[in-house]
Formats: structure tokens, C-alpha cells, sequence
């Protein structure tokens, strides 16, 4: 299992150069100038080409890779072209919004959409089911943004009982974290839940149908140890699959969602790097999501094992 | 397309959610020592000679000072100088700094830190440019005086230095001050009212400035960049919200003290607010520009450019920016800035009076226009950008031509207005942007007005003889004379339709009750703002 771990961690290495040789390219290749857009508009191209000098912006292609990777293996992310503060301290000041915000955003969606998908395969076709059903098209049909508004219209404008927007560090205390990151994470989690919904249901139907299910009911066990003991410990491995590919979801979510609520996290901090063409925080930003997802994915690979014992590494 | 009108509503409901949640939002305790404030954009970096961006120079206003300073009637007026004099020849000027000058590390300001400042603003500022090219001597003689021997005389030399146009004269130390114009300085050490809080800064969001103890303001009363800059604050707070809507909820709850510019979707839901003030933001506004590739067919051709501008209505342009508040715009048959001492609308009258498409039609044809598509490139991240660009893209419908409509960001059009090679080789025929009125009040620092062909700014206009009139400007000894040449810069600049100006549009601010003494101005000034 440890030489499987180590084997993967390694892997990574590859898969990170190429997502970082991929993300350099696109940037490279994209249209617009972060020189132009510091010069301000009544620069001359003089100036312009200057600034552009002065970044190293105007090297060619290759030697900016190079560099680009060099100071990637020394641990270096580079300084933002904007602010000239290196891009870890830029992300180290923006993560723990979005980290918090993405946590609770998994926690809270597996919670309410595990349960939900069994309940709906074991419903299947009552009332509940269609319920379910329809519940998860809405989730994949509504935009964040509007369920965002619609959440801080019900719950803050109406009810008052959450505020609106911004942050709250855990350091300032847990309920005035919590209570920030509330509405933010059911619309976040919008998505996330009708996704793990519906792979939970569609998994559960195949397990239910399984000869050791019509076993165990005619052994006379109760529902709860069918559903929650046999059945979905065997549908675990694709459900646990599906939360890891919905990682990527929830980091593109977190962008808008950070954006309705005023939350200063990571998804703010790429969007206007991008909008500003700041490659090296971009970069990172991209570079650290990718790790994130590649993580993700290994622990989830791992918890394989734990689902089904005949997995082995 | 969604309708002004729908649009309008749809950002009121939005804001209606965050409005009327003020009661939810928990605000910390508001401090009168404290001010909290709203800049139009985040604040990205802080190099006001380095980066132009007016965000960074409003910010570099409160950490910097400089020689000089404007006031409301755009006359320069002693701010770091103590006097000046100048030789009867015109040709040396001596400044002599105030005493008790401090930079923020404690340093006394010198003679020495305002030469190696100023050497850097002049290769960055058009102005400074010109100074630069004259300049046989740029000396400090001992710590409070500034020695500049010239060439030839430069009667503009106090407004240059005490412009607001960016980048400003800022005066910093001579250690940071040499570093290269065209990279960044590591440090924000000023010797004005507030020094900035680079530990706090986070770029994007948030950005502090806490009051300089050691800071001696003028004894005159503030105005403008002139006058003495007094803080009633210990600190000030610079808050970035992605969100208008939620930076109207701020104002509402008391998140926040000061909005320095209202989109204009928001103003109806902060007017029906007593607790809030608003007003005009700039009275000098900035003039829409549509800019022409004077490189490349067809408006190579003067009678294309005039055609363009006889078919455009300034009304349409302006609601476009907007929408239905007249108060936000005026029609400017001008390339100067109304209201200002050197305005004049000669020659503007191809912008007045009803608007003759078929005569347009007609000079276009006259031109040679063969029907090729022009290349509009119009940036769809910046709103004002994004509607003069609509409106152009029907207008030039209606001339029958054909539009290579480039739908893209503010980034992309900086860097493709570089490119000189023809359209379809990655160039262009037009785009939108805008000139601060301030800098369009006189043709001293007016890039954009310039007719100096290769060297000229982006489209690279070449009419020497509107070149002349500027010379004759700088030349100009009286108010009358000034006046006489701007009339006939304008008007020559008209019959050559260098750009047209599609009017003038403004923003509103907005601030809490509780705050007082925010002013008109170009940019958002805290000296003499106080709250309750």
C-alpha cells in the first residue's frame, strides 16, 4: 500500500508538468498585454513595450518555461506582475476563505445527498423518488448565482437570520465563521447534492437488485442494515468516485459563489488575475487546484480499499 | 440583448436582496476614527509612476506628496514648495522645498530625493517628457533647494508638476526614486498625509492607510491637491467588493462610509435612503472617445472620419453609458473639457444640430470605401466601453458598413490598439475608450489630441499643422491668447476629425450622512472629511 502511495504521489510529478506546460501555453498564446493594462491608457506602445521588457514578458516562449519550471522545482510560485508580493503569500491570504467555504461544501452535500439517493432507490418510483428526481434536475438546471440571490432573499432579506455576505475567519470565532459560510455553501452545494443524488440512486437500484440483497431481506434483516451495511458499502466505490470528480465542480462554483457573497477567497483573487493577465498568480492559483484535484482523487483511490476489500494496491 | 430597462431592473432586485438585508449584515463598530471607503477599482498595486491606473493614483494621493498642487480652478499652487524663482530669461527655475518635510521611514525630504523623483516622473509623464527634452540641469544645490536650467522656457512647468493627470510628480525617496521607471518600487515610503499599510494590504480587497503623526499640512485651506491636507482619521480603509450590489449593501448597513463611484443601476435604492448622500462624483466627467485607425483604409481618409462623426448623436452614446439620468451627461461638440478655462466648440458643429445619415452615407462613399468590414474592437468587461461599442456597431450599420465586431476585454484591446499592421493582419480600424476631463481641460498633458503620426498615440494621426497649434499653446503668455489657440486647435482638430468625442458622461458618489466634506473633484480627496 505504501509503494502504491508513494507510486501515485510520483505520478503526480508528470501529470502537475503537464498541467503547468498546458497552463503556461494557453496564457502565452491568449490574447492581451498585462504590460498594456499597467502602462494605463494614455501610455505610448514605447512604454508599453518597456514595461513588457522590464517583466522579462518580452523573452521568447521557451526560456519563459524554463524559468517558469526552474523556479517551480525550488518551491517558488513567482511574484504577482501586479502587486510584486510573491504568489504564495497572495494565496496563503486568500485559501483559507475558499478552503472553508469547499469543506463545508462537501461535508455538508455528501450528508444531505447520500441519504437522499438511498432513500429515493429504495422509494424508487413513489412519490419520494420523483421528489429526489426532480430536486437533482433543479440543482443541474439553476445557476449558483441565482440560488445564491434566492437563499439570501429567503434567509437574510425575509427571515433574517443569516447575513448576506462576506467572511469570518475561524479565529474570530466558530459560529460567526459558520454563520457567514452557511448560505454560500447550500448554494454551492446546489450542484454538488443533485450530482451525488443521483449517482447515489442510480447505484443503489443496480446493489438493490443484487442476489445477496433478496438474500439478506429473506433473511429477515431490517431495512436500515440492508440499505446502510450491505447495499450502499458496495455502491460506495462509484459514489466516493463521483465526490471526487465533483471537485472540479465545486472549484469552478466557488469562483461565482465567492463573487454573490463577497467572499475574498481563491476563486475572487483567479478571476481578477485573469481579467489582469497576471500569468504568475494565474499560474499558481491553477497549479494549486490541480494538486488539490489530483490529491483528491488519490484519497479517493485509497478509500477504495476501504469499501471493498477485494481492491488491492 | 437585454434592454436597458430590464437590465435596470433585474440589478435592482438584486441589489433589493442586498439592500434591504442591511439588518442582517453584522456590522462591526463603526468608529468616527475610522473611515471606510469604496474605491471604483481594487487596488492592485501601489507605484503611481510605474502603474497609471487612477486607482493607484488616488491611493499614491494619500501616501505621496508633490511640489505642487492644483486646486478647483485648475491653477497650481505650492504644496512641498516653499516659493520658486525664476530667472528673467525664463530658463532657471529655483524651488525651495518647506521646512519639517518627513518621509514616512522618519528621513527629512531633500533636494536630492526630489531630483531623482522627478527624473523618474519625466520619463513616464508626456509633460515630463517635454521637461525631460529641454532639461540642461536638474540639480539640488543643498537639501531644500531644486535647481532645473532649461533650453527654452516651459511656461507650463507648475502645472506640470502639480497635475493630476497620471502619472503625478510624486515625491519620493531618492533610494526608491532610482529605481527604473518601467519596474516596480518595492517600497510605498511617501512623506504625505497618510503612509500605507503594505502588512494589511490585501491586493484585490482591502488596502489601509494609517495617519502620518509627523505630517505638516499647509496653513491654506484645502482645495483640491492644493492646500493644507488635513485627516480627521487615524486610519482609512479601502474596500473592494467584486459586487455593486453588494457594495450598496455595505453603504446601507454601515459597512461602509463612502462609495466613490454609484453604477448607475443602484442610485434609485440609495436616494429613496435617508441616511445616504449622493451627488456627482467629478464635475470635469470624461469624454467618450471613439478612436480611428488613421493607418489603414478606410478611415485613412478625412471624409470617412467626417462621415462617422456627422452620423454620430452623442445622445445615444451617453444613455448607452448611463441610461435615463440627463444629469449624467451633456453633449460636447468639443475635444476639450467644458467648464474649464480653455474651453472652446469651434469647428464643433459637424456634432450639433440634427443628425443627416444620408449626407454621411453620401462622404463615405465619397471616400473609396469598398465595403470591406472595419474592425471594431470593443472591451465587453468595461460597462461604458461595452455600450459605446453597441452603439457604434449600429451606427456604422446604418453607413452601410460592414463590422468586424471584436467582443472582447479590456486586456486584449490594450495590447491589439498596438498593433499597427492592417486589420486583417491583426489590426483594426476603431475603438472606444475615454479621456478624464481634467486631462482634457488644457493640451499640455493631452496624448490623444496629438498629431504627431508614428509617435502620436494609438491610431498614429499625422497632422503637423494641428502640431504647430500646440507649439503656439506652449508658446502662449496670456489667458486670451490661451483661449484664441484652443479655439483653433479645436477646430482644426474637428475638420481632421482626429476622434470623435462622443460626449461627456459622469458618476455619481455616494457617502453616508454621518460623513461630511466630501467634495467635487476629479478624484476622491480626505483631507477636510470628517465624521460624526
Amino acid at each position: 500500500m505504501l509503494a502504491y502511495i508513494a507510486r501515485r504521489i510520483l505520478s503526480t510529478i508528470p501529470v502537475m508538468l503537464v498541467v503547468a506546460f498546458v497552463v503556461f501555453s494557453m496564457l502565452m498564446l491568449s490574447p492581451g498585454d498585462p504590460a498594456a493594462v499597467i502602462a494605463g491608457d494614455q501610455a505610448t506602445p514605447e512604454d508599453v513595450e518597456r514595461i513588457r521588457a522590464a517583466l522579462g514578458l518580452d523573452r521568447p516562449f521557451l526560456v519563459q518555461f524554463v524559468d517558469f519550471l526552474w523556479r517551480l522545482v525550488n518551491f517558488d510560485l513567482g511574484t504577482s506582475i501586479f502587486t510584486n508580493l510573491p504568489v504564495t503569500h497572495m494565496i496563503a491570504q486568500r485559501i483559507e476563505p475558499t478552503v472553508s467555504l469547499m469543506v463545508l461544501t462537501i461535508l455538508f452535500s455528501v450528508a444531505v445527498a447520500v441519504p437522499m439517493g438511498v432513500v429515493a432507490a429504495w422509494k424508487a418510483g413513489s412519490w419520494i423518488d420523483r421528489a429526489v428526481m426532480v430536486f437533482a434536475v433543479l440543482g443541474f438546471s439553476v445557476p449558483v448565482f441565482v440560488i445564491g440571490y434566492l437563499l439570501a432573499y429567503i434567509f437574510a432579506l425575509e427571515l433574517d437570520w443569516l447575513p448576506v455576505q462576506g467572511y469570518t475567519p475561524l479565529s474570530r470565532g466558530f459560529w460567526p465563521f459558520l454563520e457567514n459560510l452557511i448560505l454560500p455553501t447550500i448554494a454551492l452545494g446546489s450542484v454538488y447534492i443533485a450530482l451525488i443524488a443521483r449517482i447515489t440512486r442510480a447505484t443503489m437500484l443496480e446493489v438493490l437488485a443484487q442476489d445477496y440483497i433478496r438474500t439478506a431481506k429473506a433473511k429477515g434483516l431490517g431495512t436500515r442494515p440492508i440499505l446502510f451495511l450491505h447495499a450502499l458499502k458496495n455502491a460506495a466505490v462509484p459514489i466516493s468516485t463521483v465526490v471526487g470528480i465533483g471537485i472540479a465542480l465545486l472549484i469552478g462554483g466557488a469562483v461565482v459563489t465567492e463573487s454573490v457573497f463577497a467572499i475574498p477567497g481563491l476563486g475572487r483573487l483567479t478571476v481578477d488575475a485573469i481579467l489582469r493577465r497576471d500569468y504568475p498568480v494565474i499560474q499558481g492559483v491553477v497549479l494549486l487546484f490541480s494538486f488539490v484535484y489530483v490529491l483528491v482523487n488519490l484519497m479517493i483511490d485509497l478509500l477504495y480499499t476501504v469499501f471493498d476489500p477485494r481492491i488491492r494496491y | 440583448m437585454m434592454g436597458r430597462r430590464a437590465a435596470a431592473g433585474l440589478a435592482a432586485a438584486a441589489l433589493a436582496v442586498t439592500a434591504l438585508a442591511a439588518p442582517a449584515v453584522r456590522a462591526q463598530a463603526a468608529s468616527a476614527r475610522v473611515l471606510r471607503f469604496a474605491p471604483h477599482a481594487p487596488l492592485a498595486n501601489l507605484d503611481p509612476i510605474w502603474g497609471t491606473q487612477y486607482v493607484v493614483r488616488n491611493a499614491a494621493m494619500l501616501v505621496w506628496d508633490t511640489l505642487y498642487g492644483i486646486d478647483s480652478r485648475l491653477e497650481p499652487k505650492p504644496q512641498m514648495a516653499e516659493a520658486h524663482e525664476v530667472s528673467d530669461d525664463r530658463l532657471v527655475w529655483t524651488i525651495r522645498l518647506r521646512g519639517g518635510l518627513r518621509f514616512h521611514d522618519g528621513e527629512p525630504v531633500r533636494g536630492t530625493d526630489v531630483v531623482a523623483s522627478l527624473e523618474r516622473w519625466m520619463v513616464r509623464n508626456p509633460m515630463g517628457q517635454a521637461i525631460r527634452a529641454l532639461r540642461q540641469e536638474l540639480s539640488a544645490p543643498d537639501d531644500r533647494t531644486i535647481r532645473l536650467r532649461l533650453a527654452a522656457p516651459y511656461p507650463r512647468l507648475l502645472q506640470a508638476l502639480g497635475a493630476i493627470s497620471a502619472p503625478c510628480a510624486f515625491i519620493m525617496p531618492e533610494r526608491i526614486a532610482r529605481t527604473d521607471p518601467f519596474t516596480q518600487i518595492e517600497e510605498a515610503i511617501g512623506s504625505g498625509p497618510m503612509r500605507f499599510r503594505k502588512d494589511e494590504w490585501d491586493p484585490g480587497t482591502r488596502s489601509a492607510f494609517e495617519r502620518f503623526d509627523r505630517y505638516e499640512p499647509r496653513d491654506e485651506p484645502a482645495d483640491w491637491i492644493a492646500g493644507g491636507k488635513r485627516i480627521a482619521f487615524e486610519r482609512i480603509e479601502w474596500i473592494a467588493r467584486p459586487d455593486p450590489a453588494a457594495t450598496a449593501s455595505a453603504l446601507l448597513s454601515g459597512d461602509l462610509d463612502w462609495w466613490e463611484q454609484v453604477a448607475p443601476d443602484h442610485v434609485p435604492v440609495l436616494r429613496r435612503n435617508r441616511q445616504i448622500g449622493i451627488d456627482i462624483a467629478d464635475p470635469l466627467g470624461n469624454i467618450g472617445s471613439l478612436r480611428f485607425n488613421h493607418l489603414h483604409t478606410p478611415f485613412n481618409d478625412v471624409r470617412a472620419r467626417r462621415a462617422v462623426a456627422m452620423a454620430v448623436d452623442q445622445a445615444d452614446y451617453m444613455r448607452a453609458v448611463v441610461g435615463d439620468d440627463d444629469v449624467l451627461w451633456r453633449r460636447v461638440p468639443s475635444f476639450f473639457t467644458p467648464d474649464t478655462p480653455l474651453y472652446s466648440d469651434a469647428g464643433g458643429e459637424i456634432l450639433s444640430g440634427p443628425r443627416d445619415h444620408e449626407a454621411a452615407r453620401r462622404l463615405l462613399a465619397d471616400s473609396g470605401y469598398d465595403g470591406r468590414p472595419v474592425t471594431l474592437l470593443v472591451a465587453e468587461d468595461v460597462a461604458p466601453l461595452r455600450a459605446m461599442g453597441q452603439v457604434t456597431h449600429r451606427l456604422l450599420g446604418d453607413l452601410g458598413c460592414a463590422v468586424d465586431y471584436v467582443a472582447t476585454d479590456w486586456g486584449t484591446v490594450a495590447r491589439r490598439r498596438a498593433v499597427r499592421a492592417p486589420p486583417a493582419e491583426g489590426g483594426w480600424n476603431l475603438f472606444h475608450t475615454w479621456h478624464a476631463g481634467v486631462d482634457c481641460a488644457t493640451p499640455a498633458g493631452y496624448a490623444a489630441l496629438r498629431t504627431n503620426g508614428d509617435d502620436a498615440w494609438f491610431g498614429w494621426p499625422n497632422d503637423p499643422g494641428i502640431e504647430r497649434l500646440r507649439e503656439a499653446w506652449f508658446a502662449a503668455t496670456t489667458l486670451a491668447e490661451e483661449r484664441a489657440v484652443v479655439a483653433q486647435l479645436n477646430r482644426a482638430s474637428m475638420a481632421f476629425m482626429t476622434w470623435v468625442p462622443t460626449g461627456l458622461f459622469m458618476a455619481y458618489q455616494a457617502w453616508r450622512r454621518s460623513v461630511s466634506g466630501i467634495v467635487k473633484a476629479p478624484l476622491p480627496l480626505f483631507w477636510g472629511v470628517a465624521k460624526a
